[in-house]
């Protein structure tokens, strides 16, 4: 019944236009900007949930297509359209901006309406970025990313933020305008801007590699990938609560994404032909990144760098199709790899989301995020302790949390490619329990540490919906995740026709 | 049958959550009666599925729950597998489990945490439950994993304590190696053998028993690659040399949990997962070899750690470590039977001298350090009696459980014909002088010669009545009983008749046990055997030289430690592992990581070339202008050069300009 709506451009407008409504009409009352960037929110995550009810799982092809002439000189559409691939991330995005107004309540005081409105805005272009099908608007949703996100980190963020958003920005944007000219070469060899018709170009392996190689610039600075992943530490330190929130759980998802939707499909020689790059990348941000981040001492910068070393599994299984069909693999094991990826994708976005409002609440408290500054904070939040050791759990690929889904899956296949594909990747067992676990022992166990420690209060009835919430969901998909994947399996499998299909 | 074995997994669950989450609403009491009654209906419910599939006529019930995911024609469900094998494990997992439960009630008594302790080991119940109801390797892990948090929460569970969040986060990071190895063990079998369910695994193993691999530039059994990356979990949940050295520490956590999880049933687990994989194992002479080497070094040299422990939980840790060590040994040589046989009575009196220490413990307010007790049969008459029973269990005295069950190991590696076999028996056979030594030196230190008491202990016991808690005084005699009589009462069966038919796969060439089986004739000669028999001699051996030493000469003791100085300090460093590993694994992990870091990350990512770069474009910029403007304006300027020189190339080579 809800396939006759323009239910997309809803997601996409409904909070953006609502965003720039707290903006003008609650810059004075708080409590009102507060109250309706709740309703906002809400009302969209009510409207993916509806989108979620109303997608037909079984097929592989776009729904909920809305499209219209919108630049017609170039051939440029409004083309929206959600497959199983980005239905989740859509809904993903709603739940996690929700997450991020709720964690915002009383604990943002500083300009509230324009920070309220800054994330809904941010909804409705990341809402975009999943749903265009075309390839201008997808670039001009994904640009537009920048401007709220630097406003942000740039206007709520740390003392040095300055550094950190030009970084953030610059390396960002470097990135994404090799993609335009990427895309505007892809318009004169397809005739349209359709992201489908610029699948089975069949270009020569010179110029796809050329393709291939800009649109890994705007997407591996998004994943982000070693060794251009520099950018995100420091943009998570200094960003506040809700900015890291959104910039884990959802931007981060877009390289991945982009990886899905357009360099494995529009360039599948070259992802063959390079794909000794891509997995030696990925796995180096297993191992690398893994070392790394154990030996962090401030709370974001560990759990940054955790985020980089999940998303490496992501970028790994994407690439490592290739060699696991030639390893002597079936079909459905790379598929397997494909669906690991995209779970790791959807599970890190509660994970890295529940990590980063865990540290929240502690710096609302403490206003410290240095790992020595804490200890024993058991004693004086057992609640909190619980849910924090449960997120880190999650964050180390427990059985039973969502986070193990992917990696598990991500792991079996890439045994399939090869022996070694899987030792390496399955060292984050060991390398994920150990930054994690090493954290909760310096920050949760232990006696009381300090006076401050000493004067933490357990959390609030507001917080407790919001961790309660969030381990609702990392449980219930670590539990039963064939929804998830029964959604995204069609979709998939047609990609990886596509992908496995050119000689 | 089906929502049987449902209730006896739900139930400890359900306990779990409410007394997890809703602990202080119910209150203490209300939380140990659900708790405790969880576990109950288990137990009960779990006797009566193995008398139906014993005497009931009852046969293997393996059937799917409920569909986890699948990915095309992949499937990963969660499923019961539910055989004799299993039903003997639920009841021994549940049984020792009830009685840790009952006797919490009395040893947590004063906890500030009591419901959350009754929340964790009700949890821990239903993971194991699941780990060995398991019909498939995806809920193995599952199950797997899930005994490994609980545990890790368990010796954590003061928190306070220094030495205990040391011991779980060790205790969880040495089991993820183990992990490492076991998960890239299911990545094998799901490859090689296309599917995670045990039933089709089996089939498809057995039916290519000669599928090679290669690995590290040779070819190798495919069986033989996949038992041994499986039989690396195996090590570390059952703390086999050299992934052995969380166990000791996690004596750290309250004593009804070394008890239950460190003694008993957790880290049985690789025991069972290898007599369930025993059709894989079974083509494979080489992983068979591995796991009766590594089982016999274990067997013998954690034995001998344990003559140098004062701590009276660390002397039982390492009697923990020995023993899990012949259930290795039995495995490796092919005696599979016989390694859960002692799996089983192992949990019995292991439980027993447990919670029996744990009584001490608490009558003495705490007090662990043996060198500080002596002679306390006096004040404690039961604990002294039930712990007198689990020794002589434990050192296999004739017609005790522990007798039979070591002694058909013994004798099953000496008949076994595989490599390493000769050197298990020696190392088995020497391992009976040394649990019979560490065992009566613990129980004479503890319960004889004269009374070393400080004060403080002093005075606690000497208010305490004759008993401890009588809550905590039955589990003892509860689990007395079948450390005393169950192997007389069921070594026939389960070695010697077909008990374990339909779950165990021998290759007849290798079947020790049926060989054995020809000179058995009953359990009461069996036991009369003993005195022609060495290792009970050895036996009567190790316990005359702990009573010479420790009652009646211990003025000879000093001189002797002081000759074998060397060897007590390689024993008492645990022949170094813990050091070598601190310093290479914890020490050298962190010093990459910082290496990586301010070298990789900061110095040459961000300094050199981020950073670089936006130097050398200022320059280059203010060379170019001569001005000096923002950074962002001289980057964007950059920019859309590149971009406009980037939009030629791609036009140029496509109307062909070059």
């Amino acid at each position: 019944m809800l396939q006759g709506w323009p239910l997309l451009s809803l997601l996409i407008w409904l909070p953006i236009v609502g965003g720039v409504g707290v903006l003008l009409s609650s810059q004075n009352n708080p409590d009102r900007a507060r109250w309706l960037g709740l309703g906002v929110a809400g009302l969209v995550f009510a409207l993916a949930l509806a989108l979620w009810g109303g997608f037909e799982a079984g097929t592989a092809g776009m729904q909920f297509v809305e499209r219209t002439a919108w630049i017609d000189a170039f051939g440029i559409d409004y083309a929206l359209g959600v497959d199983g691939i980005a239905m989740p991330l859509v809904v993903l995005t709603a739940f996690a901006t929700l997450l991020v107004v709720i964690a915002a309540w009383e604990v943002v005081q500083y300009k509230p309406a324009q920070y309220l409105a800054a994330f809904l805005i941010m909804e409705g272009i990341m809402i975009g970025v999943f749903s265009a099908l075309d390839a201008i608007l997808f670039y001009v949703f994904f640009e537009a990313m920048l401007i709220p996100m630097f406003l942000i980190i740039g206007i709520w963020g740390g003392p040095n933020r300055i550094y950190a958003t030009l970084k953030f920005f610059l390396y960002t944007f470097l990135g994404s305008v090799m993609m335009l000219v990427a895309l505007i070469y892809l318009r004169t060899e397809a005739g349209s801007f359709a992201i489908a018709d610029l699948y089975g170009l069949n270009l020569p392996l010179g110029t796809q590699t050329l393709v291939f190689l800009a649109f890994l610039a705007a997407f591996a600075v998004k994943v982000p990938m070693f060794p251009v992943h520099t950018w995100l530490p420091d943009a998570h330190v200094e960003a506040p609560t809700g900015g890291s929130v959104i910039l884990a759980a959802i931007t981060l998802k877009i390289g991945g994404y982009g990886f899905l939707r357009f360099s494995l499909p529009i360039t599948p020689e070259a992802s063959l032909a390079l794909d000794w790059l891509l997995i030696g990348l990925s796995l180096i941000a297993v191992v690398y990144i893994g070392l790394v981040a154990m030996v962090q001492a401030d709370l974001k910068k560990l759990i940054a760098y955790s985020s980089i070393a999940h998303m490496g599994f992501v970028t790994l299984a994407f690439f490592l199709i290739f060699r696991i069909v030639a390893g002597g693999g079936t079909e459905d094991s790379a598929l397997l790899a494909l669906q690991g990826g995209m779970v790791q994708m959807i599970s890190h976005g509660f994970v890295s989301a529940a990590m980063f409002l865990c540290v929240g609440v502690l710096y609302d408290r403490m206003h410290t995020r240095r790992i020595a500054d804490y200890g024993g904070v058991a004693n004086r939040m057992p609640v909190f302790a619980g849910f924090f050791v449960l997120f880190a759990m999650a964050n180390a690929g427990l059985p039973g949390t969502s986070g193990f889904v992917g990696e598990f899956m991500v792991i079996l296949a890439s045994f399939q490619a090869g022996f070694w594909y899987a030792a390496v990747a399955g060292l984050t067992l060991i390398l994920g329990a150990a930054y994690s676990l090493w954290m909760i022992k310096r920050v949760v166990y232990g006696p009381v540490n300090n006076e401050a420690v000493e004067a933490l209060s357990d959390i609030n009835r507001r917080e407790l919906v919001l961790l309660g919430g969030l381990a609702a969901v990392i449980v219930l998909f670590g539990v039963y995740p064939a929804p998830l994947l029964d959604v995204m399996e069609p979709s998939l499998n047609a990609l990886l026709r596509i992908v496995l299909a050119t000689p | 049958m089906k929502s049987i074995y449902l209730l006896v997994v739900l139930a400890p669950l359900l306990g779990a959550a409410v007394a997890g989450l809703a602990g202080h609403v119910i209150g203490r009491n209300n939380a140990h009666r659900l708790t405790v009654g969880a576990v109950a209906i288990s137990a009960l419910l779990s006797l009566f599925v193995l008398y139906q599939h014993v005497w009931g006529g009852v046969g293997p019930f393996n059937e799917t729950i409920y569909r986890w995911a699948s990915v095309g024609a992949l499937n990963f469900e969660v499923g019961f597998l539910v055989d004799r094998l299993t039903a003997l494990m639920m009841v021994v997992v549940t049984s020792v489990s009830l009685a840790v439960h009952v006797y919490t009630i009395g040893y947590m008594h004063d906890d500030p945490g009591y419901q959350r302790f009754f929340s964790y080991i009700n949890l821990f119940t239903f993971s194991m439950l699941m780990l060995v109801m398991a019909n498939n390797f995806l809920q193995l892990f599952f199950g797997w994993e899930a005994v490994g948090l609980v545990s890790y929460l368990l010796i954590g569970f003061w928190y306070r304590k220094e030495t205990a969040i040391v011991a779980n986060l060790k205790a969880f990071l040495v089991n993820r190696v183990g992990d490492f190895g076991f998960l890239l063990g299911i990545a094998a079998v799901l490859m090689y053998y296309k599917s995670l369910d045990y039933a089709e695994v089996f089939a498809a193993a057995t039916a290519a028993p000669t599928m090679t691999l290669s690995i590290f530039g040779t070819e190798a059994l495919v069986a033989t690659v996949g038992a041994l990356l499986l039989f690396i979990g195996a090590m570390g949940k059952s703390a086999q040399v050299p992934l052995h050295v969380w166990l000791p520490d996690s004596m750290e956590g309250p004593t009804p949990i070394s008890a239950l999880i460190h003694a008993a049933t957790m880290v049985t687990a690789g025991i069972f997962l290898v007599a369930r994989m025993s059709p894989i194992f079974e083509l494979s002479e080489t992983a068979l070899s591995v796991v009766l080497v590594l089982g016999a070094i274990t067997a013998l040299f954690m034995g001998l750690v344990g003559l140098v422990q004062t701590d009276i939980k660390r002397v039982i840790a390492y009697s923990t470590l020995s023993q899990l060590g012949y259930m290795f040994v039995a495995l490796g040589a092919s005696a599979y039977a016989a390694g859960v046989f002692h799996l089983m009575t192992h949990a019995f009196f292991k439980a027993l001298l447990f919670l029996g220490a744990g009584a001490v413990i608490i009558a003495l307010h705490h007090e662990q350090d043996m060198r500080k007790m002596g002679n306390l049969r006096r004040y404690l008459p039961m604990t002294h009696i039930t712990m007198l029973l689990g020794t002589l269990a434990l050192v296999g005295t004739p017609f005790f459980s522990g007798y039979y069950s070591k002694d058909v190991i013994i004798e099953a590696v000496h008949a076994a014909d595989r490599f390493g076999a000769q050197f298990a028996w020696w190392a088995v056979l020497l391992g009976v002088f040394i649990t019979a030594l560490y065992s009566f030196r613990l129980y004479f230190l503890v319960f004889w010669g004269e009374e070393r008491l400080d004060p403080k202990a002093k005075a606690h016991i000497t208010h305490l009545p004759r008993y401890v808690l009588p809550v905590m005084q039955w589990p003892l005699v509860a689990l007395a009983i079948p450390s005393v009589v169950i192997g007389y009462l069921t070594i026939e069966p389960m070695l010697f008749g077909d008990f374990f038919a339909n779950s165990i796969v021998v290759n007849p060439a290798n079947d020790v046990l049926a060989k054995k089986g020809a000179d058995f004739h009953g359990p009461f000669a069996f036991g009369l055997h003993a005195a022609v028999n060495p290792a009970f001699w050895l036996t009567v051996a190790g316990a005359a030289t702990a009573w010479f030493f420790y009652i009646y000469r211990p003025q000879w003791l000093p001189a002797i430690n002081q000759r074998a100085a060397g060897l007590v300090w390689v024993l008492k460093h645990q022949y170094g592992f813990d050091a070598l590993y601190r310093v290479v694994f914890a020490g050298g992990g962190r010093w990459i990581g910082q290496a990586l870091w301010r070298g990789g990350d900061q110095r040459v990512i961000d300094g050199l070339i981020v950073n670089g770069t936006a130097r050398t474009i200022g320059r280059v910029a203010g060379a170019l202008r001569g001005v000096q403007s923002g950074y962002l304006y001289h980057y964007a300027f950059v920019m859309i050069v590149g971009l406009l020189l980037l939009l030629t190339l791609f036009v140029g080579s496509w109307r062909g300009w070059f």
